[in-house]
């Protein structure tokens, strides 16, 4: 099952870093495999604990969180909330005994097209290594009972 | 002046210049045409791969501009035109324009494509420099505006044989017209702007280059089309004899520039250093490791805001080689190599061989530049730059006709965009009486109430041409979306974008009930404003309307698996309709202006923005710190170009003081700023009492100061001066410089260092300056200049000649060898340096030495950056919105800034970037209110527990806790200050906050089919 299995990724991605190097890594023809979905929001700040954690709870196998660069936050300083909201998600996903690499934080400006298709790449990878969520893989049996 | 004031202007020129004048006039109240004489706007910008020094992609920041050029409604594009002629006077003038037949129909052409496909012949593709190929039939690049095909004449297969017309068979929509003819247009207009840009320097002919001759010796523009991801390789580091990737490459600087020659011209071009770094460090972000690459150069020119530090960056941490030397030749080596001469520094021969190698052409103006001159009546200067005066930098010699860009003098893209803005305030100061006489407002039908309606949702996917569609199986992506859930229509298009489908989907709208959009296509950066305009044509609220980005984040990225980005368009769909059935209709956020500006700084740069805006009709406060007006102009001699200063800066001050609308507050001190934009409240004190100043916009004018020093025994000796201090001395005592037998100035004292890596700009002409008037004044006295790399750029590079023709002495020396100075034994003082070209250490003895210390910013600077959460940069130095694009704005709406306190600049500078901050801010003073951003963040009170974690993490004071009776403390948002990054909602435990358009349970539908692959 592994062999074949393709993971679910979201990227919660800013509008003026992250999202505008994914539209690069287009106009410049990159290419990153398909299991990334993009979810645009204003800033990454925006990204609160619940909505990473709705993301795997939903059946994502990975998630991760692309804003500005530190220090080029368009909003000062949204992305380094939202790294200390993915730290905290880490954290919780391992006390849930689960691989806390399933959720990440990346930086980058909206000139790096291709780090963000490298992101992608990597990302892909790591979860493909990880293998299906184990949300996905067990079907919570019990909690519909509760 | 006429009386018969004319509310419009024409903008000759469609490049970046031409495009910001356009924009700002239009966003003013004017009418605009802009003239382009080649069928889309863009210009050179358009062409270049990366912008310096921030690399950002040069079309990804172009491309909104065109958009919004195309889409504006009080602008008039007419391209393949030019001027004939001007009669009239400012305020009333009639141009002639010509127009060419593009012999297809804008109003049909979708631009799909068909007419070059079918089209059999092949010429050069100019905009690819050659290096490929487009039909006769074509648009010169992909993000052309207007999209509009164009049929060249000059290489048709009909008008030369008189049969063929395949493009007119194949056309879908019937665009193709063979029957256009040229059209005269007598235009009427107010004001006319010159922005026709530069020609690229041609090397052909020129043999000690080869170029022509040598297949792998390139010009630097040919350079940027072979970096460019959409240029002829798609981005792949090739050279042109063998499509090899090269291992080494040369740049070779100052091709056209700086050269005496008659097929060269003696100014310096001012941009070629910046640029040629930047082509270095992106060819070797394109190569990867092992790219050899070498800049052979004269003096590194890196004298901009930030350029520094590239400039450092690149030779100590990516290992660009710079090699001080001018190449005398470049002959053919084995397989298409090149073999480049020259002497180094230490005399000794070098001879390098390259794979290829890149020829720095500088700027010049086109005969047809020239020409155009020449009919307008405006006079140019000996290298056929219009010429200007230092305290009116954008105005003609011809009255109501302007200038922008590299037609006054080389310059950089922000230099060339806060000369377009000056030009337009220039000219809105004249129109001022006709302002809104001749633009329209866009109305919209009122639009339909939707809270509480079932949704009924149209989905609409695009092909893009093949863009989308020849990867993504779009007639199933189309069925998948009509199996969602309240999808009642789908369809999919060939351009969605085109004005015939805006008008079908108003159309659907219409017909099908349709109460939310989805759009499938390209993505929302460039697009989304188009759709949600057409939402609100056909009577929906803008905010009704998702995207979902199937272009750039799907088919162009998978490229290699169609079937997998069709089910990634499928999912992207369902995303959006997730979301957009659970969007909600916004109101927009209208808040009052107050049409009154306050200027922090009556140097020139703020007198200028005062006058102009006074001049538009404004009331200004201006206010000084100092007991009187003028800054540090007051001690300024001249202008480079030899204007002597204190006449025109005092005919500037009289206009100030005198101008009814100007309000002048000296020995004034900013003790607080309260507000935002278009209502903001300032607290200024001064001898007479506290004032507080109601203005709904602030430009930051605050100046800069030369640095206090004790190096080279500034302070210990009084021998030692700084800047205009020495002159002063000997207008105060003539005996001492009737004594003094030799002068010494040292450069880039504090500037330059690791502690204050950038270049201060304006010191080495200075010092050039300050030397020639001591020449002349005593032609025996020996006058030295110790500098790092001389850095009189642009057409004050003649100053250095003509210095270095009196005999004055440039001694170079480096940042790790200073020179020494000593008082010696008669009291006067000795320099011990190393000169590289004798290799000896030298001693000279001089009565006086003078210092051109670093430019830094004031004291006051931080505390009014803190006032108005503006930034700063790592130098003290404002931060403007955009290095490139908006060189006078901030991110924060209604703030503005000019002159010192941006970065070093000489007062012509300062002047059009004081000009430049007026047109931005006038655009916000002429509306009686503004629209602010809607998508703000709400606070649900009765879930509050007043714990004030929003307000702690609100980085703009736009979420505050207030008291509440009987309940303690309650968050309440400031929507005016908001800037809707949603921290808050996300920082709120309580739930209690929740962001418009971003709401959470918007964001988890989404998520949630997202995630439910």
């Amino acid at each position: 099952m592994s062999d074949a299995f393709e993971p679910t990724i979201i990227a919660f991605c800013c509008k003026y870093c992250a999202y505008a190097a994914a539209d690069l890594a287009g106009s410049m023809r990159l290419s990153y495999p398909a299991n990334i979905k993009i979810s645009q929001v204003p800033c990454t700040g925006r990204v609160d604990i619940v909505h990473l954690l709705k993301a795997i709870e939903d059946g994502a196998d990975g998630v991760y969180v692309a804003g500005c660069m530190e220090g080029d936050c368009h909003f000062v300083s949204g992305n380094l909330k939202a790294l200390k909201r993915v730290t905290c998600v880490k954290k919780t996903l391992a006390e849930l005994g689960m691989e806390p690499e399933r959720v990440e934080m990346f930086n980058l400006s909206s000139a790096m097209g291709p780090r963000f298709a490298e992101i992608a790449i990597e990302m892909t990878d790591r979860i493909r290594k990880l293998g299906p969520s184990p949300v996905r893989r067990q079907p919570q049996p019990e909690a519909a009972a509760e | 002046m006429t009386e018969n004031v004319i509310g419009s202007a024409m903008v000759v020129g469609g490049g970046i210049g031409g495009i910001q004048s356009a924009l700002d006039l239009a966003n003013a109240g004017f009418f605009v045409y802009l003239v382009e004489k080649s069928p889309a706007i863009g210009g050179v910008m358009s062409a270049l791969d990366k912008t310096f020094p921030t690399n950002d992609c040069s079309m990804c920041i172009l491309s909104p501009k065109l958009v919004e050029v195309g889409r504006h409604r009080n602008i008039r594009l007419l391209t393949l035109s030019e001027v004939e002629s001007v009669a009239g006077e400012a305020g009333n003038f009639t141009v002639t324009v010509r127009e060419r037949p593009r012999y297809i129909d804008v109003e049909k052409c979708i631009a799909c494509g068909k007419c070059a496909e079918k089209c059999p012949r092949k010429v050069k593709n100019e905009f690819n420099q050659g290096f490929s190929e487009r039909k006769a039939a074509y648009v010169p690049y992909p993000q052309a505006v207007p999209l509009k095909y164009a049929i060249d004449a000059a290489h048709c297969i009909y008008f030369e044989k008189g049969k063929c017309r395949a493009c007119e068979k194949f056309c879908p929509t019937g665009a193709v017209n063979f029957t256009q003819t040229e059209t005269l247009h007598h235009i009427d207009v107010g004001a006319v702007i010159l922005s026709p840009g530069f020609s690229p320097y041609n090397p052909a002919g020129v043999d000690r280059y080869g170029y022509g001759v040598l297949p792998n010796v390139i010009t630097s523009m040919e350079f940027e089309r072979i970096l460019s991801a959409s240029g002829p390789f798609e981005g792949h580091l090739v050279r042109p004899s063998d499509h090899q990737e090269p291992q080494k490459i040369a740049w070779l600087q100052c091709v056209g520039s700086r050269d005496i020659r008659e097929d060269a011209h003696g100014y310096c071009s001012g941009i070629c250093c910046m640029a040629a770094i930047k082509e270095a460090l992106v060819a070797m972000e394109h190569a990867g490791s092992g790219l050899d690459t070498a800049i052979f150069y004269m003096d590194m020119r890196t004298h901009g805001k930030g350029f520094e530090q590239t400039f450092n960056q690149a030779r100590e941490v990516a290992g660009v080689r710079f090699v001080r030397a001018r190449v005398h030749s470049i002959e053919p080596a084995d397989s298409h190599d090149l073999k480049i001469t020259c002497f180094l520094d230490s005399g000794e021969l070098h001879e390098e061989i390259f794979n290829l190698v890149v020829l720095s052409v500088g700027m010049e103006i086109s005969k047809e530049t020239r020409q155009l001159a020449e009919k307008l009546g405006v006079a140019v200067d000996s290298d056929g730059f219009a010429a200007t005066s230092g305290f009116s930098p954008v105005a003609t010699s011809r009255p109501g006709v302007f200038v922008s860009g590299a037609f006054a003098g080389p310059k950089d893209i922000p230099q060339t965009v806060v000369e377009a803005s000056a030009a337009a305030s220039a000219s809105a100061a004249l129109l001022a009486q006709a302002r809104n006489r001749l633009t329209h407002e866009r109305t919209y039908p009122d639009a339909m109430p939707v809270s509480g309606q079932t949704p009924r949702i149209g989905v609409f996917v695009c092909h893009c041409g093949t863009n989308i569609a020849g990867i993504v199986d779009v007639p199933s992506v189309r069925d998948y979306a009509q199996t969602l859930p309240d999808v009642v229509f789908a369809t999919n298009n060939l351009f969605t974008c085109s004005q015939d489908t805006q008008q079908s989907i108003r159309q659907a709208i219409v017909e099908h009930g349709l109460n939310r959009v989805v759009v499938a296509a390209c993505t929302p950066r460039t697009h989304e404003p188009l759709f949600q305009e057409t939402l609100q044509e056909a009577g929906l609220n803008p905010y009704l309307f998702e995207f979902a980005n199937i272009r750039d984040q799907n088919a162009w990225v998978h490229q290699k698996n169609p079937e997998a980005a069709t089910q990634k368009a499928r999912d992207l769909v369902r995303m959006a309709v997730a979301r957009v059935s659970l969007l909600e209709a916004i109101e927009p956020l209208k808040i009052p202006v107050n049409p009154v500006a306050l200027v922090i700084g009556a140097g020139v740069a703020g007198m200028s923005a005062a006058l102009n805006l006074a001049d538009q009709g404004f009331e200004i406060w201006l206010i000084e710190r100092e007991s009187q007006l003028g800054g540090h102009a007051r001690q300024v001699r001249q202008i480079w170009n030899n204007e002597p200063v204190q006449p025109l800066l005092s005919c500037l001050i009289e206009r100030v003081q005198n101008h009814e609308s100007i309000h002048c507050l000296t020995g004034a001190e900013i003790t607080a700023i309260d507000g935002f934009v278009g209502n903001f409240s300032t607290k200024v004190q001064t001898h007479q009492g506290l004032h507080t100043i109601a203005h709904g916009a602030v430009i930051l004018a605050t100046g800069g100061q030369p640095l206090q020093t004790t190096e080279y025994l500034c302070g210990q000796s009084g021998r030692v001066t700084t800047w205009h201090e020495l002159e002063y001395l000997f207008d105060q005592y003539p005996e001492k410089l009737a004594s003094a037998t030799g002068i010494a100035f040292i450069q880039c004292v504090g500037s330059r260092e690791p502690e204050r890596p950038y270049c201060s700009r304006i010191c080495c002409t200075a010092s050039v300056q300050g030397a020639i008037r001591l020449k002349e004044k005593k032609p025996e006295l020996r006058v030295v200049i110790f500098y790092r790399d001389m850095r009189t750029f642009g057409q004050r590079e003649a100053l250095y000649q003509k210095a270095r023709g009196m005999g004055v002495i440039f001694i170079r020396y480096s940042a790790e060898d200073k020179p020494v100075v000593e008082v010696d034994a008669q009291g006067g003082l000795l320099i011990t340096a190393l000169d590289p070209i004798l290799d000896r250490r030298l001693q000279i003895p001089v009565d006086y030495l003078n210092l051109a210390t670093a430019i830094v910013p004031t004291e006051g600077q931080k505390q009014i950056a803190q006032m108005l959460k503006v930034p700063l940069n790592d130098d003290g130095f404002y931060l403007e919105a955009h290095v490139k694009l908006r060189p006078v704005d901030f991110s924060t709406d209604g703030v503005f800034v000019c002159g010192l306190a941006h970065y070093p600049k000489p007062i012509e500078e300062s002047v059009a970037q004081g000009q430049a901050a007026a047109s931005r801010a006038s655009a916000l003073l002429v509306k009686e209110s503004i629209d602010i951003a809607p998508i703000v963040s709400v606070v649900d009170e009765s879930r509050c527990i007043g714990c004030g974690l929003c307000e702690a993490s609100c980085s703009f004071g736009a979420i505050r806790l207030k008291k509440v009776t009987g309940k303690g403390y309650r968050a309440e948002n400031i929507s005016a200050l908001c800037k809707g990054c949603g921290v808050c909602a996300a920082a709120c435990p309580q739930q209690a906050i929740d962001m418009k358009h971003f709401r959470e349970t918007q964001i988890l539908a989404a998520l949630c089919a997202g995630a439910a692959a």
